[in-house]
């Protein structure tokens, strides 16, 4: 029989604003345990949630970029289960009036274009996290990451394989990062996906029995994860068993997923509506402030790139794959104004840097300012190209000043054309054979010779310079 | 002076004289302090006294008085709280096991108003726990004694501080009112308090029982000493969302304008069936007092109040199982040493760290969320609500205010409705209508019953209408003496 597989994903996503949802600890990833909470975010008796705007602010632009309809009227609700990372032991979410509903994703699998379509976005805080201590055998709690904002986007049940299902969270993924609301960092936890898997003979329009699939930590894991899981239920089925609706853990040493909890231990969350915090209330102008306020998506950067700059598509693709890479060739080029020269400089030097460093590209700190003026005294042949890689490689290593370091590592070239006319004027008597060769035709020979003066100058002379004065002198002799 | 007299001043009567320079603010706390001492082991309304802390406030507030600075009405003058306030550095046990040795390491916004106006802190007084109930026998500290009659309940769940203040162990005092919690206690216990509009004092620091219907508020030996605290503890405060914006309260003109024109409403369904006659009599009489003072009584029915309680228990028993999901043994608070899971932990730690009737709340408060259950208790909790809103805005079209019953009863016996939780909630009758609808009421004496205990009455009026209420409560309590025979009748007891 054929089977086709259903997938729906819940995805996770911890905003970055810069203070957590309810208080105003920093939201900054790491930190000694403990040290990023106050009375509010670690639930102490007496305390109460003050809501950061930027929450909603975030959550209605990633509507809007994921064409969602916004909810007018929201409302916190809370979700109660006791666990020692969530010390209130309830999670302010919304349940009954999410912010954002009804929206799509348009993704491209091998040439085939399909929509997702977004059931939901809400907003909640995170929970904190549980650190086992294998030496003393015992759990200790870290609350630092309570009450970090997330949204949690809803997806309808509209995936049919892995690949599509990489596809989204990919674009969804460069979609949040281009709006600012994320940095979807997988390894970091801020970005994470529950797949809600079941299978169905080809033709059956109703679901099969779903497992969820929780916490997944990296794209190739969903994708491995996807893939044994939808095999794992067709044989249950085919060897005439049922799938039981549980939630499995996907295990990436055993490359296998395996039952936590089944639907019969499922928790009774008791949500009600959050009475420590009002509705929010999202007017018409608070909507078109945002949209006003949308930045470029990577797709618009990427036409935009190729059809007013002058890039190819390889490059623009290169330049977007990461946005910390675009802001740098948008800033660098704003201000030297030869963007084919900058984006060269990143597709070509920065690329190699960052892989050679093994640093991520999101994490580059390179200041565009002292970027642009490198390219700027390449293109006024003030540098030559290996200067140039010289002193960017400098500045990404250890963000020196441009001019300091060239007149210091003296890469300045020559601008003095008496000393290029006596080292011409040494070159032509030292070489009277090549001078004879030129005579005689030989073309070749002014490129020794030319080379010889360069390496005299130690390549810091304009080899236009040297060209025109060479042609002189050889032409009177 | 005999520095006994100060026992039965008001608040603003001891704050005048620490002004005027007739009496220090460590002399006066030392004297409370000792007072509380000699007094209080036969009534239990402090579970702690901060005897270092306070005169070292008081001192410190006598230096800046005697520098020139010029600080409130209430400047050293002593001051008790109801132990459900965080107090910065001292324990704050909700008169719980569960939270026995909790020191919040911050100051509820209250506390630090207090302290700005240059507030002495005597200590923490005793509640029910977690400010469950309405009798103050549920504290794990063993219950509060009525000053009248030691015999009998101060009221509760604010009953410490009630009782405190009427047994002049403090000038003043805050409680909580989340179902009557100021009002009821002030009742029995022959005091005065205001419960404020929701919205007029923030929360912030305030242990949670239920989110929607907790307000702190004043008790103290009349109104005007009321309003005063009133004004220092309330006003805008940007760490509790539902802490309203612009609305200070005003009472300059509560204490020199009179009341005729008032329109006080007479609900004539609050007077029936339940009532004890001698209250029902008290509070008619107050009416009529009230009417020769200019005020004009109409009466009316008021519907749907007999479904008030039960929508009031649906929505608190559902506020407080959420809010006292917390207390879980794993951050702070207590404990049980016994069990290997993680489940083990968080069920013996709250089986054996809340009390019966805590553990009752949350029980009715699971059970009313519960799925399958939401719709038929919730939801019909909040719709009642709704309309009970509905019936108050209407009522107030007709009149200034309501005049009611605060309590059945006068003070029970000690043990008398602890088994008999139904009964018990039966009390708050008319009280919990006011937290349902998010309006002010304030709590006055009215009278004595037969046996010689106090009886209250209540004025209700629309949000923010506390200067008014207070207005009409400074009058009633101009020419008449209920709130100061308290103080003559425990000298022969007590005192």
């Amino acid at each position: 029989m054929a089977w086709e597989t259903v997938i729906g994903l819940e995805v996770h996503v911890e905003l970055a604003t810069k203070s957590k949802i309810f208080c105003s600890c920093t939201t900054e990833f790491g930190g000694e345990p403990n040290t990023h909470v106050c009375p509010v975010c670690s639930g102490l008796p007496g305390v109460l949630p003050t809501l950061n705007e930027s929450v909603v602010e975030f959550a209605v632009k990633t509507g809007l970029a994921t064409n969602c309809e916004i909810t007018r009227f929201n409302k916190f609700d809370r979700k109660n289960y006791f666990y020692p990372d969530l010390p209130k032991a309830y999670q302010v979410s919304q349940l009954y009036l999410p912010i954002c509903r009804n929206g799509h994703v348009d993704i491209e699998v091998n040439g085939t274009k399909k929509s997702i379509g977004i059931h939901e976005i809400h907003m909640e805080e995170d929970a904190g996290k549980l650190v086992h201590d294998p030496w003393e055998d015992s759990t200790l709690v870290d609350y630092n990451r309570c009450g970090v904002p997330l949204l949690e986007i809803v997806s309808e049940p509209d995936f049919r394989n892995a690949d599509e299902v990489i596809a989204y969270l990919e674009k969804l993924r460069e979609t949040l990062i281009y709006l600012g609301v994320s940095d979807c960092k997988m390894q970091e936890g801020s970005m994470r996906a529950d797949v809600n898997l079941s299978v169905r003979p080809v033709g059956q329009t109703e679901f099969g029995t779903r497992t969820e699939m929780k916490n997944i930590n990296s794209f190739k894991a969903i994708s491995r994860a996807i893939v044994y899981e939808a095999k794992r239920q067709i044989e249950q089925i085919e060897m005439g068993k049922k799938v039981l609706q549980e939630t499995r853990r996907w295990d990436e040493n055993k490359d296998a997923t395996y039952a936590m909890r089944s639907k019969e231990n499922a928790q009774d969350y008791r949500y009600f509506p959050e009475p420590d915090l009002l509705p929010i209330e999202i007017s018409e102008e608070w909507i078109e402030r945002a949209k006003a306020e949308m930045p470029e998506t990577a797709a618009q950067k990427r036409e935009r790139y190729v059809k007013e700059l002058g890039l190819t598509e390889y490059d623009a693709r290169v330049l977007t794959a990461e946005r910390a890479l675009a802001l740098l060739f948008e800033s660098a080029s704003d201000i030297c104004k030869e963007p084919k020269e900058v984006c060269n400089l990143i597709t070509g030097e920065l690329m190699r840097l960052i892989s050679e460093s093994g640093t991520s590209a999101d994490r580059i700190d390179i200041d565009p300012e002292k970027m642009a003026r490198i390219i700027t005294l390449t293109v006024k042949g003030r540098i030559n190209r290996n200067a140039e890689k010289e002193v960017f490689e400098a500045l990404f290593r250890e963000n020196i000043e441009p001019e300091q370091y060239i007149k210091e590592k003296g890469l300045m070239m020559l601008e003095d054309d008496d000393l290029v006319n006596d080292t011409v004027d040494r070159v032509l008597s030292e070489n009277p054979k090549s001078v004879e060769d030129f005579k005689n035709g030989k073309e070749k020979a002014f490129g020794f010779l030319v080379g010889q003066t360069m390496r005299a100058l130690k390549g810091k002379a304009n080899p236009q310079t040297v060209n025109k004065i060479l042609r002189e002198k050889l032409g009177s002799m | 002076m005999n520095l006994m007299e100060i026992f039965g001043m008001t608040a603003l009567e001891i704050g005048k004289m620490i002004k005027e320079r007739k009496i220090s603010s460590p002399e006066v706390t030392r004297a409370y302090i000792e007072q509380i001492e000699k007094k209080d082991p036969q009534l239990n309304s402090f579970v702690s006294v901060c005897v270092d802390e306070a005169v070292k406030k008081a001192e410190e507030v006598q230096s800046r008085l005697d520098s020139g600075e010029e600080l409130s009405a209430l400047a050293g003058v002593p001051a008790a709280i109801k132990d459900n306030i965080c107090t910065k550095d001292i324990n704050t046990t909700c008169s719980s096991k569960m939270l026995e040795s909790f020191k919040p390491p911050y100051n509820a916004c209250v506390m630090e108003r207090l302290e700005a106006a240059g507030a002495v802190i005597l200590g923490k007084t005793n509640m029910d726990e977690f400010a469950m109930g309405g009798s103050t026998e549920t504290s794990y500290f063993g219950p509060t004694k009525n000053p009248f009659d030691r015999e009998r309940v101060p009221g509760g769940s604010s009953g410490g501080s009630a009782a405190a203040v009427a047994a002049g162990l403090a000038p003043y005092a805050l409680g909580s009112d989340t179902g009557g919690s100021i009002r009821q206690p002030c009742s029995f216990c022959g005091v005065s308090g205001i419960k404020p509009t929701y919205g007029g004092v923030s929360r912030y620091g305030l242990v949670a029982f239920a989110s929607s219907l907790d307000q702190i508020g004043p008790i103290g030996k009349d109104i005007k000493d009321c309003a005063e605290v009133l004004s220092v503890i309330s006003g805008h405060d940007g760490r509790d969302s539902t802490s309203v914006r612009n609305a200070e309260y005003d009472f300059s003109d509560s204490f020199n304008e009179g009341i005729k024109g008032l329109k006080i409403g007479i609900p004539t369904n609050y007077y029936g069936e339940g009532l004890d006659p001698e209250v029902r009599e008290a509070v008619l009489a107050a009416a009529e007092t009230l009417k020769t003072l200019g005020a004009e009584l109409y009466e009316f029915e008021m519907p749907i109040i007999e479904y008030a309680v039960p929508a009031y228990y649906i929505v608190a028993c559902a506020e407080a199982g959420s809010n006292l999901s917390r207390y879980d043994g794993i951050k702070y608070g207590y404990r049980s040493d016994k069990g290997e899971s993680l489940y083990d932990v968080f069920c013996n730690s709250r089986s054996e760290g809340f009390g019966m009737e805590v553990k009752r709340r949350i029980m009715l408060g699971s059970f009313v969320l519960s799925s399958g259950y939401y719709d038929a208790y919730y939801k019909k909790g909040l719709q009642t609500r709704r309309l009970i809103k509905d019936s108050f805005n209407s009522a107030f079209e007709k009149c200034d205010m309501i005049l009611s019953p605060v309590a059945p009863t006068t003070a029970f016996r000690l043990g008398e409705n602890v088994s008999d939780p139904l009964k018990m909630y039966l009390g708050d009758i008319y009280t919990v209508s006011v937290n349902l609808a998010g309006i002010p009421a304030v709590s006055v004496p009215c009278g004595f019953d037969g046996k010689g205990l106090p009886i209250g009455m209540q004025l209700i009026g629309q949000t923010f209408s506390e200067a008014k209420l207070v207005k009409a409560a400074f009058n009633y309590q101009m020419n008449t003496d209920h709130h100061k025979r308290a103080y003559e009748i425990m000298k022969g007891g007590v005192l």
